[in-house]
């Protein structure tokens, strides 16, 4: 049986309080993973890797998180990503909500945008194809 | 100082897992100040230890080509302290093993008996960090590390 999305939420909030040190009452929906919960890049792996074993799912690298689309010269102008890159984007990521970022596309703070709510609806998909 | 926090492997199995021990002395300068009057191995060093045996069981599955790193101390409990006398036994288990990074399972034991865990994520920084300035030399398993290994006989393979 499909597992209902607060149980998927339960099951990631889990990880990360485990993955970051940080308290279960800390780890909401909204919760950004770098400014609230204080998740550094290698934490971005670790993540990955608890979440591969604990849901026993395959997550390739980049898809979750695909860093080489915000360092691509092709979609990146001054630091800022184009029209063409957030399109890009948003293809490779139908699980996060860009539209925050898309107001003010500065590569560095995309992070800031990558909220708890992204990995649940990330785990949901690849449970559901 | 050599930073060396493990006197030799008792059992190693290529890229899946291997077993380290450290036999605590007087004779380590450190311990007279870690604590005056109440020498103990400081746990910090005993993760030392382990991230000793386990880089180099993560890096030997490479044949020692790749730069590993201890990219994250993931967890870590030692429960006993350990003392003069006393031996340790650090034994990591790989978890996975990819392109970029290697994350361990270890279990530590005071005189054959548990008393600890820890888990632990390297970095191969080659493939995981190209932006950082880095050496192109091997810094993590050069030349001096690699006669060391020859003391643990565990390099014979690849010489």
């Amino acid at each position: 049986m499909a597992m209902s999305r607060e149980e998927v939420f339960g099951r990631v909030k889990g990880v990360l309080v485990e993955a970051l040190g940080v308290d279960d009452d800390e780890v909401t929906e909204s919760a950004t993973l770098t400014n609230d919960l204080g998740a550094e890049s290698i934490d971005f792996l670790d993540i990955v890797f608890r979440l591969e074993k604990d849901f026993g799912i395959k997550i390739p690298r980049g898809e979750l998180f695909p860093t080489d689309l915000l360092s691509n010269p092709e979609y990146v102008e001054n630091g800022r990503m184009t029209p063409r890159g957030l399109e890009k984007l948003q293809e490779a990521m139908p699980h996060a909500d860009l539209s925050a970022f898309a107001k003010d596309p500065d590569v560095s703070k995309m992070q800031d945008h990558f909220t708890v709510g992204t990995i649940v609806n990330y785990v949901q998909s690849k449970l559901a194809a | 100082m050599r930073w060396i926090w493990i006197d030799a492997f008792t059992e190693f199995e290529s890229g899946k897992r291997a077993r380290a021990i450290k036999n605590v002395t007087l004779a380590e300068d450190h311990l007279h100040d870690h604590f005056p009057g109440y020498p103990v191995l400081p746990p910090s060093l005993m993760i030392e230890g382990m991230a000793q045996t386990a880089g180099i069981l993560v890096g030997e599955a490479r044949s020692f080509q790749e730069k590993v790193i201890l990219a994250k101390v993931r967890q870590a409990r030692i429960d006993e302290y350990c003392v003069p006398g006393d031996q340790v036994t650090y034994e990591a288990v790989v978890d996975s093993l990819e392109e970029a990074a290697a994350t361990i399972q270890g279990t530590v034991y005071r005189n054959g008996r548990q008393i600890g865990s820890i888990s632990l994520m390297f970095s191969h920084v080659d493939r995981a960090a190209r932006e950082l300035d880095l050496p192109e030399h091997n810094f993590v398993f050069h030349d001096q590390f690699m006669s060391l290994l020859r003391l643990y006989r565990i390099s014979a393979r690849h010489e």
